[in-house]
């Protein structure tokens, strides 16, 4: 077959595309890398804590890290108020933030996509009834809706969770309602519907890998949005419950050392939500520009 | 136009009946709400006479009815800590949240303005790089964690502020810049773009043909152009800035409306954390009114295009 043999004039016309998505201009590296450390460690927290997060000695609260005076090589960053070592509460923290943050983000993106999907392909009442929804709970600020959320359900890794999903799910119903609107209009849909396919198998078989990519680059984008808020719910006592160790919950036990100069307990794990959120909005605006031209305007 | 605006405002009034009813929703879904009216604690007689005097006996239509009643006459129950109207404490907080919301706008637009605006003229040059930067940190650092290290350096290390309270104006300085660094970001992000639609306009060009001086061309023609949508945003976000400071208000001891609630979680006082999330809500439902209004007073396209 000639056909299949002629150079297709998309492929030339973005000869790397293939060969080397990651190795293009402007590629994060080293927030990809931030956030491969962040992600294994969470995995193995277990093996690389050298302490029990959770447990420790009053006898050895407050020590400073080890490169300070009084520090000692035990405690590499420290320990906090009650004596747990801040290495390890930082390690495990790293997977509490990892665990609320990827999930949170699929929750609102799994509410989100569908709820633009079918308010962009059914359109009519269906549509008006749940924009005016998406509307009226982006009036809402986010982070006061969570605390309500938060304090009517009580404090819980999966409530949070449900909660941050159940908040931040707006922005992806209007991007996506907003591409199933053209999408709709396109070719291979009418032959969808000219073939006979039901509404549901278009929505799912049709529109939606469509849509996915949109998807991905806003998903990657309320990360850093989702990690910043379970932390100021985590610091506000309705988030992720003590004595688990979650970054914003070590920030709020840090505030009993702060008027005394204890640093390490309110600078560490403060650089560790930077460094997750910073790592994922400079992925996040790069994915935008690679994956979607529509979205870079967001 | 009157068209126009009697339906905006009809949607405005959609959005606070979804409002009210999804607050009401999330009560009743997660449990008695009765046991989040009374203290912890309290004896199943206690609640049996909660529920008859809030009418949590009756049937749902009736208890939405007295919700929404009693809200639309600002009766937003009373706190069990203080033994005052939610209203009042409210009405109490509110020159202070609007003192560091003020503040930190300002601080915000000092910050954001001229860095927007250097960052258009110079697109891609140093200020357009250091702009983008200050701005992602802005938008990527937690205001809360801002303002710890803030106290930290300021005053424990060099003792300099005050680390917390109120009543000098050293005190509002660390809270209303934590805050205001946020904003700053999305305020700079828009001048930007807003300065680059305009310089690329016709009037501006016609302004270089005539030869005017380059900072003429800027300061005058097009700055005034850019700044209408800045304005704007910043007079949204001085509302939302007002219900987002919690966290920041709670790391200074600020005794604004963010404090409020955050005491409200605290002591489990119900009331309070209904009472500010709904009077939040309102407010930004009232401001997005209030702007899409002036924006189709002043601009035709609007008001003719729906």
């Amino acid at each position: 077959m000639s056909v299949t043999t002629l150079p297709s004039p998309i492929a030339e016309s973005r000869p790397d595309r293939p060969v080397a998505f990651w190795k293009g201009e402007g590629f994060p590296l080293i927030p990809v890398l931030i956030l491969l450390t962040i992600a294994f460690v969470a995995i193995f927290a277990d093996l690389l804590a050298p302490h029990d997060p959770q447990i420790g000695s009053l006898a050895r609260r407050f020590r400073p890290p080890a490169w300070q005076h009084g520090g000692s090589m035990e405690y590499l960053l420290g320990t906090d108020h009650v004596g747990r070592d801040v290495l390890s509460r930082l390690i495990f923290g790293a997977r509490v933030s990892v665990i609320v943050g990827l999930a949170a983000v699929f929750v609102a993106g799994a509410i989100g996509t569908l709820l633009g999907i079918v308010s962009g392909y059914l359109g009519g009442w269906v549509d008006q009834v749940i924009m005016r929804l998406t509307d009226t709970w982006l009036a809402l600020p986010a982070l006061t809706f969570a605390i309500f959320l938060a304090a009517i359900v009580g404090p819980s890794e999966f409530n949070i969770i449900v909660i941050l999903g159940g908040v931040y799910w707006t922005r992806y119903a209007r991007v996506i309602r907003g591409e199933v609107l053209s999408l709709k209009e396109r070719e291979f849909v009418r032959l969808a519907i000219v073939a006979g396919c039901s509404k549901r198998v278009i929505m799912w078989r049709h529109i939606l890998p469509n849509v996915i990519n949109s998807a991905i680059v806003l998903a990657t984008l309320m990360l850093g949005v989702v990690i910043i808020t379970e932390a100021s719910l985590s610091f506000l006592g309705v988030g992720v419950p003590p004595p688990k160790p979650a970054w914003g919950l070590m920030l709020a036990d840090g505030k009993k050392g702060l008027m005394v100069g204890y640093w390490w307990l309110t600078v560490l794990p403060g650089l560790c939500i930077m460094g997750m959120v910073l790592s994922a909005n400079l992925l996040g605006d790069w994915l935008r520009v690679k994956l979607d031209p529509q979205l870079r305007q967001l | 136009m009157k068209q126009y605006i009697v339906r905006r405002i009809g949607y405005s009034f959609l959005s606070l009946f979804l409002l009210s009813l999804t607050i009401f929703v999330f009560v009743r879904l997660t449990g008695d709400p009765a046991t989040l009216l009374v203290e912890p604690g309290a004896s199943e007689a206690d609640l049996q006479a909660i529920r008859v005097q809030f009418g949590l006996d009756q049937p749902l239509y009736v208890q939405y009815w007295h919700f929404i009643a009693s809200f639309a006459v600002g009766d937003l129950g009373q706190s069990f800590y203080y033994r005052t109207p939610v209203l009042d404490l409210y009405l109490q907080r509110l020159p202070n949240s609007l003192l560091l919301a003020a503040t930190a706008m300002s601080f915000s637009l000092l910050i954001g303005i001229p860095t927007g605006i250097l960052a258009a003229v110079r697109v891609g040059k140093f200020w357009d790089t250091t702009g983008k930067i200050f701005a992602l940190l802005g938008l990527s650092l937690p205001a809360f964690w801002v303002g710890l290290v803030l106290i930290l350096f300021f005053s424990v290390y060099l003792g300099w502020l005050p680390s917390s309270g109120s009543g000098t104006f050293w005190h509002l300085l660390m809270p209303a810049f934590s805050l205001g660094w946020f904003f700053a970001a999305a305020h700079m992000r828009l001048t930007r773009s807003s300065m680059l639609e305009v310089l690329g306009s016709e009037y501006v060009k016609l302004a270089r043909l005539k030869g005017l001086p380059e900072a003429l061309v800027i300061g005058k023609h097009a700055f005034k152009n850019a700044l209408i949508p800045v304005i704007t945003l910043a007079g949204i976000n001085l509302v939302v800035m007002i219900n987002v400071a919690i966290v920041v208000e709670t790391v200074f001891a600020w005794p604004g409306i963010g404090r409020l609630l955050y005491e409200g979680i605290t002591f489990r006082d119900f009331p309070i954390v209904q009472g500010v999330v709904v009077i939040g809500g309102a407010m930004i439902v009232m401001v997005n009114l209030v702007v899409d209004i002036f924006y189709a007073l002043i601009d035709p396209r609007i008001r003719l295009e729906s």
